[in-house]
């Protein structure tokens, strides 16, 4: 079975700062890591691999230094990896970000199934992997929890519901997006980080893309706009319930009755 | 093809622009400002740096869109076997809102199979057209045949904006019809306005795990396409008396393909959803023994509430995740939440900050938690909490 999976490098803590006098983001530019939800996706296509053979391609897209992400995905086991890096993709919202990593995997070659984590913890989305499928125009299946069966043709798998589980026969190909917790990652080998340490990452520029219209990749071919970004807003009106701990109790009883909360 | 052209000329300072932006994108070579491939065309460098240093050029324009073209905002109606999800009504709400500022009509699209009782049903909220797409073929839903339904709803009715909920349906849903029609779509929105002049849909979600505030506009391509969470939303109000066309819609058959066959459903045990409690009582960090989280579930009891907390809880197994509330947990909009030893972590923050009164206690008076707190208890939880107990229970004769 061959196997994409989709990576992303995110910035290492999810506490990121804002200036509270620019608005602006306070960023650790060397503070990085797999988005944590990839790990998961990852570890899917390796037991995959281990029951069904084949091969694991990871594909992630970013500046040069997220070669790293893909080096980690090699110490964990996959076969291959490349990276989708263009100035002109630059700026890309979900749409166009979709768009070049489904041409991206295009340029790589066929593949019986795409995994997805079912968001980064940066964008927050879980947008781009339908997406994906779409322009792929392949199934797909979201919220996976459980993979039952696999056979030559199709994929059992669990789809989380809010009330229900629904099972779903799935042909190939196909992409999923699976769940936090479908199996526990593994960590990274050490073996593996020597044994791949000289192995090779293409890098895909547009001129690699079965369509090189700039129109359609970066900041142009992107639909949604950031008219601005600031900081959120704090609550204004306030009580301070002060005292003792019994005082403060009480005043606070009073104010749950008041407001007929008791 | 639009990109940014740095000016060196109308640059006095170098690294004061290359702080401006934030995402690190830019450096100082050779004396030289450069931009490297991880920009994210925010603009900020545009706009807040130093006039004219950075230039914003828009190489090939598009065909100009004919926006009037596009009228009306349409809801997508989440429902499972016949029942509508609530967030439809909140959805609905604020359809009718946006498109009252147009002028224009308010549409639901309900796709699925038997599904007459919930169309009547949509009848007293207000919607001035109700289009049923009702198939055997719909009962449950696949992504081929739904988003193809969904794309010939859009062609024959051309809705400006679309209103989806972030069921697990609606954020699979969704992106996958934004894709086909090869246009926008904002993930999760808290605050959406429409502005009458452009038509343009003005959305506002937290990005960057809540850090920052991103208002979003889709300027040049319609429909305009937006997922908003359970709860963010004012329901519209259920009226006694009957509004609104239904509007029965047939699809070719050859539409309904899917390569997808659901085999079996098996119904989960009914949760109690920490989303549906009027009253939380939140657990963070600063809860430090199961004695203490037994105490907070006491509590939650005696007010009628759910115990919930933040994440670092759930992942010592002290919660389950579905009691989470954060970005990456579950959005509430109580109408009471108390937070008991929580820092207030912008993530935890974004999931509860619409409830209508919420309480913090935490012993660090600087916590990040009081900001966002109507009421505030400085002090120690473990003396404060049975205190609490013992005086609701007072009050309540008990």
């Amino acid at each position: 079975m061959n196997i994409l999976v989709c990576i992303k490098q995110v910035p290492g803590s999810s506490e990121v700062k804002v200036d509270p006098d620019t608005g602006l983001l306070i960023r650790d530019g060397d503070n990085v890591k797999m988005n944590p939800y990839d790990l998961f996706a990852l570890e899917t296509a390796l037991r995959l691999k281990k029951e069904k053979g084949g091969e694991i391609t990871v594909l992630s897209m970013g500046p040069q230094a997220a070669k790293a992400v893909i080096e980690e995905a090699f110490a964990m086991g996959a076969d291959h990896g490349a990276l989708l890096s263009d100035r002109r993709f630059g700026g890309a919202d979900v749409l166009a970000t979709s768009y070049a990593l489904s041409q991206g995997i295009k340029a790589l070659g066929d593949f019986d199934l795409i995994l997805c984590g079912k968001q980064t913890t940066d964008g927050d989305t879980a947008q781009v992997g339908p997406e994906i499928s779409e322009y792929l125009e392949i199934p797909a299946v979201a919220n996976v929890t459980k993979i039952r069966e696999v056979t030559d043709e199709t994929m059992t798998v669990e789809m989380d519901m809010p009330n229900q589980l629904e099972v779903v026969e799935v042909a190939f190909p196909c992409l999923l997006t699976v769940e936090k917790d479908i199996y526990q990652p593994r960590l990274p080998s050490y073996v593996l980080k020597k044994a791949t340490a000289d192995r090779k990452i293409p890098i895909y520029s547009l001129d690699d893309m079965d369509d090189q219209d700039e129109n359609n990749y970066g900041l142009s071919g992107s639909p949604t706009q950031v008219k601005k970004i600031f900081p959120p807003e704090t609550n204004t009106t306030q009580t301070m319930l002060e005292g003792t701990a019994e005082e403060q109790a009480k005043k606070l009883t009073t104010t749950l009755a008041d407001l007929k909360l008791i | 093809m639009a990109r940014l052209k740095v000016h060196q000329d109308k640059i006095d300072d170098p690294e004061a622009l290359v702080a401006v932006c934030p995402f690190g994108s830019m450096s100082v070579k050779d004396g030289n400002v450069v931009i490297d491939d991880s920009c994210r065309m925010c603009l900020n460098c545009v706009n807040t740096g130093p006039k004219g240093a950075v230039e914003f050029i828009v190489e090939k324009k598009k065909k100009p869109l004919k926006k009037e073209r596009w009228q009306g905002v349409a809801v997508y109606v989440a429902q499972v076997d016949g029942e509508i999800h609530p967030v439809t009504y909140e959805l609905i709400g604020k359809a009718k809102e946006l498109a009252g500022k147009l002028h224009q009509p308010v549409y639901a699209l309900l796709i699925g199979s038997q599904v007459q009782a919930a169309a009547k049903e949509l009848q007293h909220y207000g919607i001035d057209k109700i289009f049923v797409y009702d198939d055997p073929k719909l009962a449950r839903f696949a992504i081929e045949p739904y988003t193809a339904v969904f794309e010939r709803f859009i062609k024959q009715n051309k809705p400006n904006s679309i209103l989806v909920g972030a069921t697990t349906v609606g954020r699979q849903l969704a992106p996958r019809v934004a894709a086909r029609m090869r246009t926008g779509l904002t993930a999760d929105t808290t605050i959406l306005d429409m502005d009458a002049k452009s038509t343009d849909l003005s959305q506002i979600r937290p990005a960057f795990g809540g850090n920052i505030i991103a208002h979003i506009v889709t300027p040049n391509n319609r429909p305009q396409m937006a997922t908003v969470r359970y709860k963010v939303m004012d329901a519209a109000p259920r009226q006694e008396e009957i509004s609104g066309e239904i509007v029965e819609k047939k699809i070719n058959e050859k539409k309904l393909v899917s390569n997808e066959k659901i085999i079996d459903i098996i119904p989960k045990p009914a949760e109690q959803s920490i989303e549906s409690a009027d009253v939380l009582v939140a657990a963070g960090r600063g809860v430090k023994s199961k004695a203490e989280l037994d105490q907070l579930k006491e509590l939650a009891n005696l007010l009628g509430g759910q115990l919930a907390g933040t994440r670092p809880l759930v992942e010592n197994g002290w919660i389950d995740v579905r009691q989470q509330i954060g970005l990456s947990g579950r959005t509430v909009r109580p109408k009471l939440i108390i937070c008991v030893g929580i820092s207030g972590a912008i993530q935890f923050i974004a999931g509860m900050d619409n409830a209508d009164n919420i309480v913090a206690i935490n012993n660090d008076p600087k916590a990040t938690i009081f900001k966002s707190a109507h009421y505030c208890l400085v002090g120690d939880q473990s003396d404060i909490i049975p205190q609490l107990i013992a005086d609701i229970k007072a009050r309540k004769g008990e």
